[in-house]
């Protein structure tokens, strides 16, 4: 007899994992939808921001003053990138930026070992992750706080982008790039405070991820878990992020459990990028991605 | 200040470079190290280099060399890339000199195989590697020493059965391996499932894919599973996830059982208060309390020549490793130049003593190293050397020995390892050594 209770409780565990990789599919979102740059770095940049975290509190800084210097720290760093390597490149082929955010992200996993050091760390942010059960399923306190972090930096996005001069030059530069210049807003501005943005989103999914993996190298592979959640919801959209995030989660999860047996287990890596392409062929831009018009 | 420290280090491990880059004198034996001290695996790679270069040192500083004979090397970065690592025997593999290879690295081992038996110079894979080269029959040159993936497997049920209160204990049990989704991984599927069958404890084996940083369903399929013991044979990220996992859908931690690449501080230090209880497999135990420890504290790291940048890392499980691996490959020279005299040696001859690398516990014990490791007996068709494994326990801030040194069941591995070991020898057109084939080549 089929076990309902279980099925909920895999599908719980999925969507709230999918949380957690939208946290890392916004920040690429973001960037992606002022410049046209698919930033691979941004793993590298997870990692760099909970690395410096980390290790500035083994260092005997306190919790927020920790949290504040490594915000100021990837503020610098998304100006130096923007000044460094992306301005440089204006008019650049999508391909060269995509490469060089792809060596980027090599130059900032150097230098966060090279600073830090190569030793793993544990982060504990003070929230205990006994699980609690609720009509027989059990959740987890961990990730429910995720998802509440979560929201709250979506919905501050939302809020950002709708009611503040530079969040209405973001949107603007979005839709189109050239008539932003022509009405007067400075696209190098706008593009330094994009990759701001994407910083701090890093450093926040750098710490929850840090907290549930441990601050080591790997982290920076988690943006692998973001690009089928891209590929679903759209390069463009944030509220895609989410949707994507949380279909990815709980398809990957219910693909292992109910699917894996079939194939020897261990599917649910490449379930989640056959689901992935499917809504490739059938929805090129993703389940809210915006259409691409071209005159040819 | 940190990055003048990284400067200097940089700067001390060039200058050590060109040195050991200096010809080689009449009485120096040489090390290639492959090591990885950047990159993902560079935690792990800093700890076993870093004990084992302390040891040579050791060596060299109170000794002066093995009977005369000055311990020297060379660092090449692999970042555990098997390309690297193949790139870095190529450069160092002429060196005059060389006493064995020791890579820590399954991937640069398996590729190195070949090129080292037609060289014929040792490798040594302690603890991990190819399972069949145990048969030095097939495998002259390879010395996967101390332990070997299927008497870890061994190992591992006979601890379980030692908890449940003997092997007949185990029937009706239910026992789920947790594996990393690659070929390391999936090795001892076969041995799990043959001791399944001679024990009668129910048997399940699920797949976490690499990297491991997301295992709910897996840990879920375990809870309703109602395992009694998950052994976790991990890899990297995938073992504080594991445990943190564990935690999340209720399963107690003191009935995992780590692997042995699931058993450091880099295991358990990311997984919080998690890993509190969890237990883990070791050939060697952790501490800095050993005779051995302490003299390379006050002869080595006392006269500023220590090899971990963080001294708090002396005495964890990869420098100890690093520190027993270090001790065998010395011993194996001290042996070897007991008939070839005291002197550079071939890697032949250097195979012949890794052959003869018998240490009882009162040998260990005189080494200094009684309680850190129990003793290994290498001979010509055993390449493994019988080492005895034992358990260790985390309480939130270091290792606590919980067992006492279990025999892995060899006689049963045995002719599974043959098996394997022949089946390579005719794909490989090798002939299989007797006894009479040992002598050292001219």
């Amino acid at each position: 007899m089929f076990d309902y209770q279980f099925f909920i409780e895999v599908l719980v565990g999925g969507l709230l994992s999918g949380v957690m990789y939208s946290l890392v599919a916004i920040g690429f979102v973001l960037i992606y939808k002022t410049s046209g740059v698919l930033n691979f770095a941004q793993g590298a940049m997870l990692l760099f921001a909970a690395l410096t975290f980390v290790s500035l509190v083994e260092r005997g800084v306190p919790f927020w003053l920790g949290a504040g210097v490594t915000l100021v720290i990837m503020v610098a760093l998304g100006v130096t990138v923007e000044r460094v390597v992306l301005r440089p490149l204006v008019n650049q082929s999508p391909m060269t930026l995509f490469m060089a955010t792809l060596g980027l992200s090599y130059v900032i996993e150097g230098a966060a070992q090279l600073l830090w050091g190569t030793q793993v760390h544990g982060l504990d942010l003070g929230i205990n992750d006994i699980p609690f059960e609720v009509g027989g399923v059990l959740i987890s306190q961990f990730d429910l706080f995720a998802a509440v972090i979560a929201g709250a930096l979506v919905t501050a996005f939302a809020l950002f982008f709708r009611y503040t001069r530079t969040g209405l030059a973001f949107r603007a530069v979005a839709d189109d790039q050239f008539a932003a210049l022509a009405v007067g807003l400075r696209l190098s501005r706008v593009w330094a405070a994009v990759w701001t943005a994407a910083g701090i989103v890093a450093l926040v999914a750098g710490l929850l991820w840090g907290a549930r993996l441990g601050v080591q190298f790997s982290l920076s592979l988690v943006v692998l878990k973001a690009l089928p959640v891209l590929v679903l919801g759209g390069f463009d959209s944030v509220a895609g992020a989410i949707v994507g995030g949380l279909l990815i989660g709980a398809i990957e999860k219910l693909a292992e459990v109910y699917v894996g047996p079939l194939f020897g287990g261990g599917i649910e890596v490449w379930a989640a990028y056959v689901v992935a392409l499917a809504f490739l062929l059938l929805r090129p831009s993703g389940l809210f991605g915006q259409k691409l018009v071209e005159r040819v | 200040m940190l990055l003048s420290r990284s400067l200097r280090t940089a700067a001390l491990a060039a200058a050590i470079a060109i040195g050991a880059a200096l010809p080689v004198h009449a009485d120096e034996q040489f090390f290639p190290l492959q090591s990885y001290r950047v990159g993902p695996y560079a935690a792990g790679g800093t700890g076993f280099f870093g004990g084992f270069i302390d040891y040579l040192n050791l060596i060299n500083i109170r000794d002066g060399g093995v009977n005369g004979v000055k311990l020297t090397w060379e660092e090449g970065e692999t970042q555990y890339e098997v390309e690297r690592g193949v790139e870095v025997y190529e450069r160092l593999k002429n060196h005059p000199g060389v006493a064995a290879w020791n890579p820590l690295s399954v991937g640069i081992a398996y590729a190195m195989i070949d090129r080292i038996t037609k060289d014929k110079v040792p490798l040594i894979t302690i603890n991990h590697g190819r399972t069949d080269s145990t048969d030095g029959r097939v495998f002259p040159y390879v010395f996967p020493l101390l332990l070997n993936p299927y008497s870890e497997t061994s190992g591992i049920v006979n601890y379980i059965a030692t908890r449940e209160g003997g092997t007949n204990k185990l029937k009706g049990k239910k026992i789920v391996v947790l594996y990393h989704g690659s070929p390391y991984g999936k090795e001892t599927i076969p041995i799990y499932q043959l001791l399944a069958d001679k024990y009668g404890f129910s048997l399940e084996q699920i797949e976490v894919p690499h990297p491991g940083n997301e295992q709910q369903s897996q840990w879920l399929s375990i809870r309703r599973a109602k395992a009694d013991y998950v052994v976790l044979r991990g890899w990297g990220v995938m073992n504080p996830v594991a445990l943190k996992t564990a935690q999340k859908v209720g399963f107690p931690v003191d009935h995992i059982i780590g692997n042995v690449w699931s058993n450091s501080e880099e295991d358990v230090i990311p997984a919080g208060d998690a890993a509190k209880g969890y237990v883990a497999i070791t050939t060697q135990a952790s501490g800095a309390e050993y005779p051995v420890l302490q003299e390379i504290i006050k002869t080595v790291y006392g006269a500023g020549k220590g090899n971990l940048d963080d001294k708090k890392r002396i005495g964890s499980v990869y420098h100890n490793l690093g520190i027993v691996n270090g001790i065998l490959n010395v011993e194996a020279i001290r042996i070897a130049q007991q008939k070839f005299g005291k002197r550079t040696l071939t890697g032949d001859e250097v195979r012949l003593g890794f052959e003869h690398l018998q240490l009882d516990p009162a040998r260990v014990e005189a080494l200094g190293a009684k309680g850190l490791f129990h003793s290994i007996n290498v001979t010509w068709d055993n390449h493994e050397g019988d080492g005895r494994v034992t358990f260790q326990q985390w309480d939130g801030t270091k290792w606590k020995v919980v067992s006492d040194w279990i025999a892995p069941d060899w006689a049963s591995l045995r002719p599974i390892i043959e098996k394997s070991a022949a089946a390579y020898a005719a794909e490989h057109n090798i002939k299989i050594r007797t006894s009479d084939d040992t002598a050292v080549s001219q």
